[in-house]
């Protein structure tokens, strides 16, 4: 009886790790279910990927949807200075193919008001503009602490507690996607939703785009449509000229967008 | 409500960049420039300028001290910037600032002072009582021997100090230049004349600063200013002022010229928001004026009193075009948008961590450093102390300060 006893210790014992491990290895995995990247689960690992995003021009309808999705989901300020994502309305007369009328008030936020006056006189679109998580970004070039980092998924993140507030990180990207935080004195950007990429999910800003103008891309993924897309279609990245290795590719863009 | 005309990324409607990064390659600036003018004496042996050379080092390291003050005032977490010293990127332009600034204060700087004084604080050590005595022996570091030999390698040291100190000053400002100069991203920044720029610019507020002091020293000590000393003093800041003037114009007729996308912008934001601070107070009130008064001292005969007034003027212009031109290349750079499709207005608080009263402050602490450091290791060589001859080795062991 009592050397049952022992056995039956010994295979509770085993039987209750094993229990916990599954249980908790479950528990992961559902939540990757439930999210509906269950491919996913229960493990990332960050040099499987390498991130970017397509914005398709054609498709933006200047709702804000991305905009408003972003402030709520990373807790940006509510102030009309502070932005992971906005999204500008280029206005271009015929004659003046290289002076567009630019706006973007605060972020596109709120949406566009109607642009009547112009009847069809005008071409008229908006761009998104988001984080480029550029491969060579001068942003980390210039950190001189390394708070700020390309992480090996390529998406260009910020330690904040390393963070020494100095700004030079918002002087060197040309694209104006960084700004200081008022909160924690600290520079702040785009994560590419890290949070929730790492889990399956996609970005606040392309989960909530209604045109599917914005996609999260993966081009390290040979399943990823972004290869077909690529090869169809003629993309573009801002300034290329900066040769950051940018990897939001617009398709679409016209040669006023700066 | 942010003063903008046109587009600006919504990231760019505050400046990042305050007046307190605007001090900051001002106060380096007049160190690198002081240091050059004592290293005229020193190494290339210009024997007119004797009088300033004390002086002159003295002036640097007061604002050497000063410098890296407004940039602590002016980051989000100056408890961290010790990070720079310990993790620094290597990458960065920036993470070098904490060493090339150490090597600068504590290499050149500090021991070319030490070793120049040691004599005249071994003996205030000797010499004195109670705590003064404690103080001049700290400042000795208990060393005893001014042995004419001891005073030998003092100087033959101080000499080859010097010579590093000549490219560690050059380093010190072309590296603040190049800070700016290298963020490709910014048009107004962006090119390798930059940290050319700065360190001529850097020479001539040095100069300027040191004449300046010199001659306002003097006349408070009630002394006869030496009219060879500044009159050499602005030979050579004419000079350097030519060189830097010179640099300036290749600078903006290669804008000019090239006229790449950036131009309108650029062009627009000088003709308005700029206009003061660039074509009135860099340009023709701190820049021409000046430099036709300085040629016109080097063509004409005036007399000595007339020169003086000459000097003062000159002097002020300078120091007053080159923060305008400390201004216009920080504030101005932050000015426009990097789409090139608007403009923002810069917004200049008094009372506040980044405002203009603590700039003002930051402005003043050099000049009470200054008066400290001169009480502590008197810089004249007038009146009762021959501190050049000692510190050539002619009478090495018993003249006192």
């Amino acid at each position: 009886m009592s050397a049952e006893v022992t056995t039956n210790r010994r295979e509770f014992l085993k039987d209750s790790g094993k229990w916990i491990v599954l249980t908790g290895a479950a528990t992961l995995a559902w939540d990757f279910v439930v999210e509906g990247a269950p491919e996913q689960a229960p493990n990332y690992v960050a040099t499987d990927h390498w991130w970017g995003m397509i914005i398709d021009i054609e498709k933006c309808i200047g709702c804000g949807n991305c905009v408003r999705a972003c402030k709520a989901e990373n807790g940006v300020p509510m102030t009309d200075d502070a932005f992971r994502t906005w999204v500008e309305r280029y206005t271009i007369f015929p004659d003046e193919p290289e002076k567009p009328i630019v706006e973007s008030p605060n972020g596109g936020y709120d949406g566009f008001a109607d642009l009547k006056m112009h009847g069809d006189a005008a071409k008229v679109f908006f761009v998104p503009k988001i984080c480029n998580h550029c491969a060579h970004s001068p942003c980390v070039q210039v950190c001189p602490v390394g708070a700020t980092f390309e992480s090996p998924d390529g998406v260009v993140l910020v330690d904040k507690t390393r963070c020494l507030g100095c700004r030079y990180c918002v002087q060197a990207c040309p694209y104006g996607c960084r700004y200081i935080d008022p909160r924690t004195e600290t520079v702040d950007k785009c994560t590419l939703c890290y949070h929730r990429i790492t889990k399956g999910q996609t970005t606040a800003c392309c989960e909530t785009c209604p045109t599917g103008a914005r996609q999260l891309v993966d081009l390290k993924n040979p399943k990823d449509p972004i290869h077909e897309f690529m090869r169809t279609h003629k993309v573009h990245v801002l300034k290329p000229q900066m040769a950051t290795g940018s990897k939001t590719y617009y398709n679409g863009l016209d040669m006023a967008v700066r | 409500m942010h003063g903008v005309q046109g587009f600006m990324y919504p990231n760019e409607l505050e400046l990042q960049w305050s007046i307190l990064i605007v001090l900051y390659p001002y106060l380096t600036g007049l160190v690198a420039g002081a240091f050059i003018l004592a290293s005229l004496e020193r190494v290339f042996n210009v024997a007119a300028v004797k009088p300033t050379y004390r002086l002159a080092l003295l002036t640097a390291l007061a604002f050497l001290i000063v410098a890296p003050l407004p940039l602590q005032m002016h980051l989000g977490h100056p408890e961290r910037s010790w990070e720079m010293y310990v993790t620094p990127h290597t990458t960065s332009a920036m993470a070098m600032f904490g060493f090339v600034y150490l090597w600068y204060l504590m290499v050149v700087l500090v021991l070319e002072i030490w070793l120049d004084y040691r004599q005249e604080i071994v003996l205030k050590w000797r010499s004195s009582t109670g705590i003064t005595r404690q103080f001049y022996g700290l400042l000795a570091l208990w060393s005893n021997n001014i042995s004419p030999e001891a005073l030998a390698l003092d100087h033959k040291i101080g000499g080859i100090l010097t010579i590093i100190g000549i490219p560690s000053a050059f380093m010190l400002h072309g590296y603040v230049g190049f800070i700016f100069g290298s963020i490709k991203a910014n048009p107004w920044w962006s090119t390798p004349l930059m940290p050319v720029v700065f360190l001529f610019s850097a020479i001539v507020s040095g100069i300027s600063a040191v004449m300046l002091i010199y001659m306002a020293t003097t006349k408070l000590r009630k002394q006869t200013i030496d009219m060879l000393c500044v009159d050499t003093i602005a030979k050579y800041l004419f000079y350097a002022f030519v060189v830097d003037f010179t640099l300036e114009t290749l600078d903006l007729i290669h804008r000019l010229y090239v006229a790449d996308e950036s131009l309108l912008a650029l062009d627009f934001m000088v003709k308005t928001k700029l206009f003061v601070s660039q074509i009135v107070l860099q340009i023709i009130v701190g820049t021409l004026v000046p430099l036709a008064l300085l040629f016109s001292v080097q063509v004409g005969r005036w007399g000595a009193e007339a020169r003086k007034v000459i000097y003062t003027v000159s002097g002020l212009l300078i120091m007053v075009g080159i923060f305008a031109m400390r201004w216009n290349v920080v504030i101005g750079g932050q000015l426009f948008s990097k789409s090139f499709l608007g403009y923002t207005t810069y917004k200049l608080d008094f009372a506040t961590r980044e405002g203009m009263l603590p700039a003002i402050l930051f402005l003043i602490l050099p000049f009470l450093i200054l008066w400290a450091l001169v009480k502590i290791l008197p810089p004249w060589t007038d009146g009762p102390s021959h501190a050049g001859e000692i510190r050539h080795g002619t009478t090495p062991t018993t003249t006192g300060v």
